[in-house]
Protein backbone atom coordinates (compact mmCIF):
# COMPACT_ATOMS: atom_id res chain seq x y z
CA UNK A 1 0.00 0.00 0.00
CA UNK A 2 1.44 3.34 -1.02
CA UNK A 3 0.65 6.03 1.46
CA UNK A 4 3.38 8.62 1.05
CA UNK A 5 1.71 10.62 -1.69
CA UNK A 6 -1.49 11.13 0.26
CA UNK A 7 0.10 12.58 3.35
CA UNK A 8 0.77 16.28 3.57
CA UNK A 9 2.61 15.88 6.85
CA UNK A 10 4.91 12.94 6.23
CA UNK A 11 6.38 13.97 2.88
CA UNK A 12 10.06 13.63 3.76
CA UNK A 13 9.75 10.87 6.35
CA UNK A 14 9.53 7.12 6.39
CA UNK A 15 6.25 7.34 8.25
CA UNK A 16 2.89 6.72 6.63
CA UNK A 17 -0.30 8.77 6.79
CA UNK A 18 -2.16 6.16 8.84
CA UNK A 19 0.60 6.20 11.45
CA UNK A 20 1.27 9.94 11.66
CA UNK A 21 -2.53 10.27 11.46
CA UNK A 22 -3.15 8.24 14.63
CA UNK A 23 -0.89 10.67 16.50
CA UNK A 24 -2.94 13.54 15.03
CA UNK A 25 -6.06 11.95 16.55
CA UNK A 26 -4.39 12.02 19.98
CA UNK A 27 -3.78 15.78 19.85
CA UNK A 28 -5.04 17.87 22.72
CA UNK A 29 -5.07 14.75 24.85
CA UNK A 30 -3.30 13.08 27.75
CA UNK A 31 -1.51 9.73 27.49
CA UNK A 32 -1.13 8.01 30.85
CA UNK A 33 1.32 5.39 32.14
CA UNK A 34 -0.51 2.41 33.66
CA UNK A 35 0.88 -0.77 35.24
CA UNK A 36 -2.32 -2.78 35.79
CA UNK A 37 -5.69 -3.34 34.11
CA UNK A 38 -7.33 -1.46 36.98
CA UNK A 39 -5.16 1.59 36.36
CA UNK A 40 -5.90 1.38 32.63
CA UNK A 41 -9.63 1.46 33.42
CA UNK A 42 -9.17 4.47 35.72
CA UNK A 43 -7.20 6.24 32.97
CA UNK A 44 -9.85 5.62 30.30
CA UNK A 45 -12.61 6.65 32.72
CA UNK A 46 -10.73 9.87 33.42
CA UNK A 47 -10.61 10.74 29.71
CA UNK A 48 -7.11 9.63 28.66
CA UNK A 49 -6.69 9.44 24.86
CA UNK A 50 -4.32 6.47 25.17
CA UNK A 51 -2.49 4.48 27.81
CA UNK A 52 1.13 3.38 28.02
CA UNK A 53 1.23 -0.16 29.36
CA UNK A 54 4.33 -0.91 31.44
CA UNK A 55 5.48 -2.91 34.44
CA UNK A 56 6.88 -0.08 36.51
CA UNK A 57 6.34 3.66 36.20
CA UNK A 58 9.58 5.65 35.79
CA UNK A 59 9.61 6.72 39.47
CA UNK A 60 9.72 3.04 40.47
CA UNK A 61 12.30 2.20 37.82
CA UNK A 62 14.47 4.88 39.44
CA UNK A 63 13.81 3.57 42.94
CA UNK A 64 14.40 -0.10 42.09
CA UNK A 65 17.36 0.37 39.77
CA UNK A 66 18.69 -2.51 37.66
CA UNK A 67 17.97 -3.16 33.99
CA UNK A 68 14.53 -2.00 32.85
CA UNK A 69 13.07 -3.97 29.91
CA UNK A 70 9.92 -4.41 27.84
CA UNK A 71 6.94 -5.50 29.97
CA UNK A 72 5.52 -9.02 30.18
CA UNK A 73 3.26 -9.68 27.13
CA UNK A 74 0.51 -10.92 29.47
CA UNK A 75 0.38 -7.53 31.14
CA UNK A 76 0.23 -5.75 27.80
CA UNK A 77 -2.48 -7.95 26.24
CA UNK A 78 -4.48 -7.72 29.48
CA UNK A 79 -4.49 -3.95 29.18
CA UNK A 80 -5.36 -4.10 25.46
CA UNK A 81 -8.39 -6.23 26.42
CA UNK A 82 -9.38 -3.84 29.19
CA UNK A 83 -9.72 -0.54 27.31
CA UNK A 84 -11.14 0.75 24.01
CA UNK A 85 -8.59 3.58 23.59
CA UNK A 86 -5.19 3.03 21.91
CA UNK A 87 -2.57 1.13 23.91
CA UNK A 88 1.12 1.98 23.66
CA UNK A 89 4.04 -0.01 25.09
CA UNK A 90 7.75 0.60 25.51
CA UNK A 91 10.72 -1.11 23.87
CA UNK A 92 14.32 -0.43 24.82
CA UNK A 93 16.30 1.94 22.55
CA UNK A 94 17.70 -0.19 19.72
CA UNK A 95 15.94 -3.40 20.83
CA UNK A 96 14.26 -4.34 17.57
CA UNK A 97 13.15 -7.76 18.80
CA UNK A 98 11.21 -6.24 21.69
CA UNK A 99 9.60 -4.05 19.02
CA UNK A 100 8.78 -7.11 16.90
CA UNK A 101 7.11 -8.70 19.92
CA UNK A 102 5.08 -5.57 20.65
CA UNK A 103 3.97 -5.38 17.02
CA UNK A 104 2.94 -9.05 17.20
CA UNK A 105 0.90 -8.27 20.34
CA UNK A 106 -0.93 -5.60 18.28
CA UNK A 107 -0.13 -2.62 20.43
CA UNK A 108 -1.28 0.56 18.69
CA UNK A 109 2.01 2.46 19.19
CA UNK A 110 5.52 1.51 20.31
CA UNK A 111 7.52 3.94 22.44
CA UNK A 112 11.26 3.44 21.84
CA UNK A 113 12.03 4.81 25.24
CA UNK A 114 14.99 6.11 27.21
CA UNK A 115 13.05 5.25 30.36
CA UNK A 116 14.09 1.62 29.80
CA UNK A 117 17.75 0.58 29.75
CA UNK A 118 19.19 1.08 26.25
CA UNK A 119 19.94 -2.12 24.29
CA UNK A 120 22.19 -0.36 21.77
CA UNK A 121 24.40 2.61 22.55
CA UNK A 122 24.96 3.50 18.88
CA UNK A 123 21.83 2.73 16.86
CA UNK A 124 18.12 3.21 17.32
CA UNK A 125 15.55 0.77 15.90
CA UNK A 126 15.04 1.01 12.13
CA UNK A 127 11.40 1.93 12.53
CA UNK A 128 10.76 2.06 8.79
CA UNK A 129 10.80 -1.76 8.84
CA UNK A 130 7.65 -1.89 10.94
CA UNK A 131 3.97 -1.44 10.14
CA UNK A 132 3.11 -0.37 13.69
CA UNK A 133 3.88 3.29 14.47
CA UNK A 134 6.61 4.49 16.84
CA UNK A 135 6.93 7.45 19.17
CA UNK A 136 10.45 8.47 20.20
CA UNK A 137 11.91 10.91 22.70
CA UNK A 138 13.98 13.96 21.80
CA UNK A 139 15.72 16.71 23.73
CA UNK A 140 16.42 18.90 20.71
CA UNK A 141 15.50 19.32 17.03
CA UNK A 142 18.40 17.29 15.61
CA UNK A 143 17.48 14.29 17.74
CA UNK A 144 13.81 14.62 16.72
CA UNK A 145 14.73 14.75 13.02
CA UNK A 146 16.99 11.71 13.27
CA UNK A 147 14.17 9.72 14.88
CA UNK A 148 11.70 10.90 12.19
CA UNK A 149 14.19 9.85 9.51
CA UNK A 150 14.34 6.39 11.08
CA UNK A 151 10.55 6.21 10.77
CA UNK A 152 9.10 7.65 13.99
CA UNK A 153 5.51 8.85 13.45
CA UNK A 154 5.36 10.94 16.60
CA UNK A 155 7.88 12.74 18.83
CA UNK A 156 7.72 13.43 22.54
CA UNK A 157 10.14 15.78 24.18
CA UNK A 158 11.86 13.77 26.91
CA UNK A 159 11.86 15.91 30.01
CA UNK A 160 13.17 13.92 32.95
CA UNK A 161 10.87 10.96 33.59
CA UNK A 162 9.96 9.87 37.10
CA UNK A 163 10.89 13.12 38.81
CA UNK A 164 7.71 15.21 38.91
CA UNK A 165 10.05 18.11 38.07
CA UNK A 166 8.81 19.87 34.94
CA UNK A 167 11.95 21.97 34.35
CA UNK A 168 13.58 19.57 31.87
CA UNK A 169 10.35 19.21 29.89
CA UNK A 170 10.29 23.00 29.68
CA UNK A 171 13.92 23.11 28.57
CA UNK A 172 13.35 20.55 25.82
CA UNK A 173 10.22 22.09 24.31
CA UNK A 174 11.83 25.54 24.39
CA UNK A 175 14.92 24.13 22.69
CA UNK A 176 12.93 22.38 19.94
CA UNK A 177 10.68 25.43 19.35
CA UNK A 178 13.70 27.74 19.31
CA UNK A 179 15.62 25.61 16.83
CA UNK A 180 12.59 25.42 14.51
CA UNK A 181 12.14 29.20 14.71
CA UNK A 182 15.82 29.69 13.87
CA UNK A 183 15.53 27.44 10.78
CA UNK A 184 12.62 29.50 9.45
CA UNK A 185 14.80 32.63 9.66
CA UNK A 186 17.73 31.23 7.68
CA UNK A 187 18.44 31.92 4.03
CA UNK A 188 18.01 28.87 1.79
CA UNK A 189 21.77 28.54 1.16
CA UNK A 190 22.37 28.48 4.93
CA UNK A 191 20.26 25.36 5.40
CA UNK A 192 23.06 23.05 4.19
CA UNK A 193 25.19 24.01 7.18
CA UNK A 194 22.13 23.87 9.46
CA UNK A 195 21.53 20.27 8.34
CA UNK A 196 25.15 19.41 9.08
CA UNK A 197 24.95 20.97 12.53
CA UNK A 198 21.65 19.25 13.32
CA UNK A 199 23.04 15.92 12.01
CA UNK A 200 19.79 15.53 10.09
CA UNK A 201 18.93 15.08 6.38
CA UNK A 202 18.90 18.26 4.30
CA UNK A 203 15.48 17.53 2.72
CA UNK A 204 13.85 17.27 6.12
CA UNK A 205 15.62 20.40 7.42
CA UNK A 206 14.43 22.31 4.36
CA UNK A 207 10.87 21.11 4.92
CA UNK A 208 10.91 22.29 8.56
CA UNK A 209 12.36 25.66 7.53
CA UNK A 210 9.50 26.10 5.04
CA UNK A 211 6.64 24.87 7.24
CA UNK A 212 7.85 26.12 10.61
CA UNK A 213 6.80 22.94 12.39
CA UNK A 214 7.72 19.28 12.76
CA UNK A 215 6.17 16.98 10.14
CA UNK A 216 4.77 14.82 12.96
CA UNK A 217 2.89 15.47 16.20
CA UNK A 218 4.96 16.69 19.18
CA UNK A 219 3.87 15.72 22.70
CA UNK A 220 5.65 16.69 25.92
CA UNK A 221 6.71 14.14 28.53
CA UNK A 222 8.85 13.79 31.62
CA UNK A 223 7.96 15.51 34.87
CA UNK A 224 4.38 16.63 34.19
CA UNK A 225 2.56 16.11 37.52
CA UNK A 226 -0.15 18.77 37.90
CA UNK A 227 -2.94 20.36 35.82
CA UNK A 228 -0.86 23.54 35.74
CA UNK A 229 2.16 21.65 34.36
CA UNK A 230 0.02 20.22 31.54
CA UNK A 231 -1.57 23.59 30.73
CA UNK A 232 1.86 25.24 30.63
CA UNK A 233 3.13 22.67 28.12
CA UNK A 234 0.05 23.25 25.93
CA UNK A 235 0.63 27.01 26.08
CA UNK A 236 4.21 26.31 24.98
CA UNK A 237 2.77 24.79 21.81
CA UNK A 238 2.78 21.08 22.68
CA UNK A 239 0.22 18.95 20.82
CA UNK A 240 -0.52 16.99 24.01
CA UNK A 241 1.08 15.51 27.12
CA UNK A 242 2.30 12.22 28.51
CA UNK A 243 1.88 11.79 32.25
CA UNK A 244 3.93 8.95 33.66
CA UNK A 245 4.45 8.63 37.38
CA UNK A 246 2.51 11.85 38.07
CA UNK A 247 -0.91 10.21 38.25
CA UNK A 248 -0.58 6.86 39.96
CA UNK A 249 2.13 8.08 42.34
CA UNK A 250 -0.21 10.76 43.65
CA UNK A 251 -2.74 10.65 46.49
CA UNK A 252 -5.88 10.59 44.33
CA UNK A 253 -5.16 9.17 40.86
CA UNK A 254 -8.70 9.19 39.37
CA UNK A 255 -9.35 12.83 40.24
CA UNK A 256 -5.87 14.00 39.31
CA UNK A 257 -6.08 12.21 35.95
CA UNK A 258 -9.44 13.84 35.11
CA UNK A 259 -8.12 17.23 36.25
CA UNK A 260 -5.05 16.99 34.00
CA UNK A 261 -7.29 16.00 31.04
CA UNK A 262 -9.46 19.05 31.67
CA UNK A 263 -6.49 21.40 32.05
CA UNK A 264 -5.04 20.10 28.78
CA UNK A 265 -8.22 20.97 26.85
CA UNK A 266 -8.85 24.35 28.53
CA UNK A 267 -5.13 25.15 28.84
CA UNK A 268 -5.58 28.84 28.07
CA UNK A 269 -8.40 29.41 30.58
CA UNK A 270 -6.93 30.11 34.03
CA UNK A 271 -10.37 29.79 35.62
CA UNK A 272 -10.80 26.20 34.44
CA UNK A 273 -7.20 25.24 35.29
CA UNK A 274 -7.61 26.78 38.77
CA UNK A 275 -10.84 24.84 39.33
CA UNK A 276 -9.18 21.63 38.09
CA UNK A 277 -6.27 22.16 40.49
CA UNK A 278 -8.49 22.27 43.61
CA UNK A 279 -8.60 19.51 46.21
CA UNK A 280 -6.48 16.95 44.38
CA UNK A 281 -4.63 15.89 47.51
CA UNK A 282 -0.98 15.08 47.49
CA UNK A 283 0.99 15.30 44.24
CA UNK A 284 3.81 12.83 43.70
CA UNK A 285 6.69 13.63 46.02
CA UNK A 286 9.20 14.24 43.26
CA UNK A 287 12.92 14.66 42.86
CA UNK A 288 14.62 17.89 41.80
CA UNK A 289 16.47 17.17 38.57
CA UNK A 290 19.38 19.30 39.84
CA UNK A 291 19.88 16.76 42.65
CA UNK A 292 20.13 13.83 40.21
CA UNK A 293 23.69 12.73 39.48
CA UNK A 294 24.39 12.73 35.73
CA UNK A 295 24.37 8.92 35.25
CA UNK A 296 20.80 8.81 36.55
CA UNK A 297 19.45 11.32 34.04
CA UNK A 298 17.36 9.36 31.54
CA UNK A 299 17.08 12.20 29.03
CA UNK A 300 20.73 11.77 28.13
CA UNK A 301 20.01 8.31 26.71
CA UNK A 302 19.47 8.48 22.92
CA UNK A 303 21.83 9.48 20.13
CA UNK B 1 -24.81 34.41 0.10
CA UNK B 2 -22.38 35.31 2.86
CA UNK B 3 -19.43 33.11 3.84
CA UNK B 4 -20.71 30.27 6.04
CA UNK B 5 -19.44 30.23 9.64
CA UNK B 6 -18.33 26.78 10.66
CA UNK B 7 -17.06 25.66 14.05
CA UNK B 8 -14.75 22.76 14.87
CA UNK B 9 -15.37 21.01 18.19
CA UNK B 10 -12.00 21.48 19.90
CA UNK B 11 -12.17 19.34 23.03
CA UNK B 12 -9.52 17.00 21.61
CA UNK B 13 -8.40 15.53 18.29
CA UNK B 14 -7.62 16.64 14.73
CA UNK B 15 -8.91 20.20 15.12
CA UNK B 16 -6.24 22.20 13.25
CA UNK B 17 -6.44 19.86 10.23
CA UNK B 18 -10.20 20.38 9.88
CA UNK B 19 -9.83 24.13 10.36
CA UNK B 20 -7.24 24.25 7.56
CA UNK B 21 -9.42 22.20 5.19
CA UNK B 22 -12.49 24.34 5.96
CA UNK B 23 -10.61 27.57 5.27
CA UNK B 24 -9.39 26.10 1.98
CA UNK B 25 -13.04 25.29 1.19
CA UNK B 26 -14.06 28.91 1.78
CA UNK B 27 -15.56 28.88 5.29
CA UNK B 28 -15.04 31.25 8.19
CA UNK B 29 -13.72 28.99 10.99
CA UNK B 30 -13.84 29.07 14.78
CA UNK B 31 -13.23 26.52 17.53
CA UNK B 32 -15.82 25.34 20.03
CA UNK B 33 -15.16 24.22 23.60
CA UNK B 34 -18.15 25.87 25.30
CA UNK B 35 -21.91 26.06 24.49
CA UNK B 36 -21.74 29.85 23.98
CA UNK B 37 -19.29 29.33 21.12
CA UNK B 38 -22.02 27.55 19.10
CA UNK B 39 -23.97 30.79 18.67
CA UNK B 40 -24.20 32.00 15.08
CA UNK B 41 -22.64 28.90 13.52
CA UNK B 42 -24.04 27.56 10.25
CA UNK B 43 -22.20 24.27 10.68
CA UNK B 44 -20.10 22.28 13.16
CA UNK B 45 -17.47 19.63 12.55
CA UNK B 46 -16.96 17.03 15.26
CA UNK B 47 -13.46 15.73 14.48
CA UNK B 48 -11.63 12.48 14.89
CA UNK B 49 -10.00 11.78 18.21
CA UNK B 50 -11.17 9.67 21.12
CA UNK B 51 -14.96 9.70 21.52
CA UNK B 52 -14.54 8.60 25.16
CA UNK B 53 -12.39 11.64 25.93
CA UNK B 54 -14.70 14.08 24.12
CA UNK B 55 -17.84 12.72 25.83
CA UNK B 56 -16.23 13.16 29.25
CA UNK B 57 -15.01 16.68 28.57
CA UNK B 58 -18.39 17.71 27.15
CA UNK B 59 -20.43 16.45 30.13
CA UNK B 60 -19.73 19.15 32.76
CA UNK B 61 -20.72 21.97 30.36
CA UNK B 62 -23.58 20.03 28.70
CA UNK B 63 -21.98 20.60 25.31
CA UNK B 64 -23.52 17.55 23.58
CA UNK B 65 -27.04 18.72 24.56
CA UNK B 66 -26.27 22.22 23.29
CA UNK B 67 -25.01 20.87 19.96
CA UNK B 68 -28.23 18.86 19.59
CA UNK B 69 -30.31 21.96 20.30
CA UNK B 70 -28.39 24.10 17.81
CA UNK B 71 -28.73 21.34 15.20
CA UNK B 72 -32.51 21.33 15.73
CA UNK B 73 -32.43 25.08 15.06
CA UNK B 74 -30.69 24.53 11.71
CA UNK B 75 -26.95 24.12 12.34
CA UNK B 76 -25.45 21.50 10.00
CA UNK B 77 -23.09 18.84 11.42
CA UNK B 78 -20.22 16.81 9.99
CA UNK B 79 -18.75 13.98 12.07
CA UNK B 80 -15.54 12.19 11.13
CA UNK B 81 -14.48 8.95 12.85
CA UNK B 82 -15.02 9.71 16.56
CA UNK B 83 -17.37 12.50 15.46
CA UNK B 84 -19.50 9.99 13.55
CA UNK B 85 -19.61 7.77 16.65
CA UNK B 86 -20.90 10.69 18.72
CA UNK B 87 -23.64 11.41 16.12
CA UNK B 88 -24.78 7.80 15.68
CA UNK B 89 -28.12 6.87 17.23
CA UNK B 90 -26.79 3.46 18.24
CA UNK B 91 -23.29 2.21 19.10
CA UNK B 92 -22.13 -1.36 19.56
CA UNK B 93 -19.30 -2.15 22.02
CA UNK B 94 -19.93 1.12 23.76
CA UNK B 95 -19.22 0.30 27.42
CA UNK B 96 -16.68 3.11 27.73
CA UNK B 97 -19.33 5.62 26.58
CA UNK B 98 -22.10 4.36 28.88
CA UNK B 99 -23.60 7.04 31.06
CA UNK B 100 -22.25 9.86 28.91
CA UNK B 101 -24.39 12.12 26.76
CA UNK B 102 -23.81 11.97 23.00
CA UNK B 103 -25.13 14.10 20.15
CA UNK B 104 -27.13 11.49 18.22
CA UNK B 105 -29.44 12.25 15.32
CA UNK B 106 -27.82 10.05 12.66
CA UNK B 107 -29.91 6.93 12.08
CA UNK B 108 -27.08 4.39 11.90
CA UNK B 109 -25.65 1.58 14.01
CA UNK B 110 -21.90 1.98 14.45
CA UNK B 111 -19.25 -0.35 15.85
CA UNK B 112 -16.24 1.38 17.44
CA UNK B 113 -12.80 0.19 16.27
CA UNK B 114 -14.65 -2.02 13.82
CA UNK B 115 -11.56 -2.85 11.77
CA UNK B 116 -9.31 -3.70 14.73
CA UNK B 117 -6.06 -2.28 16.11
CA UNK B 118 -3.76 0.26 14.47
CA UNK B 119 -2.15 -2.54 12.42
CA UNK B 120 -5.46 -2.80 10.55
CA UNK B 121 -5.54 0.92 9.71
CA UNK B 122 -5.36 1.59 5.96
CA UNK B 123 -5.80 3.98 3.06
CA UNK B 124 -8.38 3.20 0.39
CA UNK B 125 -9.40 5.01 -2.81
CA UNK B 126 -13.13 5.80 -2.73
CA UNK B 127 -15.47 6.49 -5.63
CA UNK B 128 -17.54 9.54 -4.77
CA UNK B 129 -19.72 10.18 -7.83
CA UNK B 130 -22.34 12.12 -5.90
CA UNK B 131 -20.10 14.92 -4.68
CA UNK B 132 -20.40 18.37 -6.24
CA UNK B 133 -18.22 18.90 -9.29
CA UNK B 134 -18.65 15.31 -10.49
CA UNK B 135 -14.89 14.75 -10.33
CA UNK B 136 -14.19 11.10 -11.26
CA UNK B 137 -10.86 11.07 -9.34
CA UNK B 138 -11.05 8.64 -6.41
CA UNK B 139 -10.88 10.18 -2.94
CA UNK B 140 -7.91 8.82 -0.94
CA UNK B 141 -9.52 7.94 2.37
CA UNK B 142 -7.41 7.43 5.50
CA UNK B 143 -9.01 4.95 7.93
CA UNK B 144 -7.49 4.99 11.43
CA UNK B 145 -8.88 2.55 14.02
CA UNK B 146 -12.05 3.39 12.16
CA UNK B 147 -15.64 2.72 13.18
CA UNK B 148 -17.80 0.51 10.96
CA UNK B 149 -21.37 1.40 9.97
CA UNK B 150 -23.23 -1.86 10.58
CA UNK B 151 -26.63 -0.70 9.36
CA UNK B 152 -28.48 2.45 8.40
CA UNK B 153 -32.00 3.84 8.41
CA UNK B 154 -34.10 4.54 5.31
CA UNK B 155 -33.45 8.29 5.42
CA UNK B 156 -29.68 7.85 5.29
CA UNK B 157 -28.07 8.36 1.88
CA UNK B 158 -24.79 6.56 1.14
CA UNK B 159 -22.16 8.85 -0.38
CA UNK B 160 -19.27 6.41 -0.51
CA UNK B 161 -18.62 2.75 0.27
CA UNK B 162 -15.52 0.67 0.85
CA UNK B 163 -15.75 -3.07 0.25
CA UNK B 164 -19.55 -2.91 0.19
CA UNK B 165 -19.77 -1.10 3.50
CA UNK B 166 -20.97 2.51 3.69
CA UNK B 167 -18.17 4.80 4.92
CA UNK B 168 -19.61 8.25 4.12
CA UNK B 169 -23.29 9.06 4.62
CA UNK B 170 -25.70 11.98 4.68
CA UNK B 171 -28.99 12.39 6.48
CA UNK B 172 -30.49 15.84 5.91
CA UNK B 173 -28.16 18.33 7.57
CA UNK B 174 -25.84 15.65 8.96
CA UNK B 175 -22.78 14.44 7.08
CA UNK B 176 -20.62 11.65 8.51
CA UNK B 177 -17.53 9.70 7.49
CA UNK B 178 -15.72 6.84 9.17
CA UNK B 179 -12.40 8.04 7.66
CA UNK B 180 -10.35 11.26 7.83
CA UNK B 181 -10.86 13.69 4.92
CA UNK B 182 -8.95 16.32 6.96
CA UNK B 183 -5.66 14.39 6.61
CA UNK B 184 -5.40 14.63 2.84
CA UNK B 185 -5.18 17.68 0.55
CA UNK B 186 -8.38 16.62 -1.28
CA UNK B 187 -11.05 18.90 0.23
CA UNK B 188 -14.12 17.77 -1.72
CA UNK B 189 -15.99 16.53 1.36
CA UNK B 190 -15.26 19.77 3.22
CA UNK B 191 -16.50 21.73 0.20
CA UNK B 192 -19.65 19.63 0.21
CA UNK B 193 -20.16 20.35 3.92
CA UNK B 194 -19.60 24.08 3.42
CA UNK B 195 -22.36 23.96 0.76
CA UNK B 196 -24.72 22.04 3.06
CA UNK B 197 -24.03 24.58 5.83
CA UNK B 198 -24.66 27.50 3.47
CA UNK B 199 -28.07 26.07 2.51
CA UNK B 200 -29.04 26.24 6.15
CA UNK B 201 -27.94 29.82 6.64
CA UNK B 202 -30.87 31.73 8.06
CA UNK B 203 -30.51 35.44 7.41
Amino acid sequence: MTTESTSHTAAATGATAVNTGLAQMLKGGVIMDVVTREQARIAEDAGAVAVMALERVPADIRATGGVARMSDPDLITGIIDEVSIPVMAKARIGHFVEAQILEHLKVDYIDESEVLSPADFTHHIDKSKFKVPFVCGATNLGEALRRITEGASMIRSKGEAGTGDVSEAMKHIRTINGEIARLTSLAEDELYLAAKELQAPYALVKQIAREGRLPVVLFVAGGVATPADAAMMMQMGADGVFVGSGIFKSGNPAERAAAIVKATTYYDDAGVVAEASKGLGEAMVGINVADLPAPHRLAERGW
Amino acid sequence: MSTPRIGVLALQGAVAEHARALRAAGAEVSTVRRPSELQGLDGLIVPGGESTTMARLAAPVRLMESIRERHAEGMAMFGTCAGMILMADQILDAEALNGFERIGGLDVVVRRNGYGSQLESFIGPLQVPGLPGDDPTPLEAVFIRAPVIESLGVDVEVIASWQDRPVAVRQGRILAASFHPELTPDHRLHQYFVEISAEQTVS
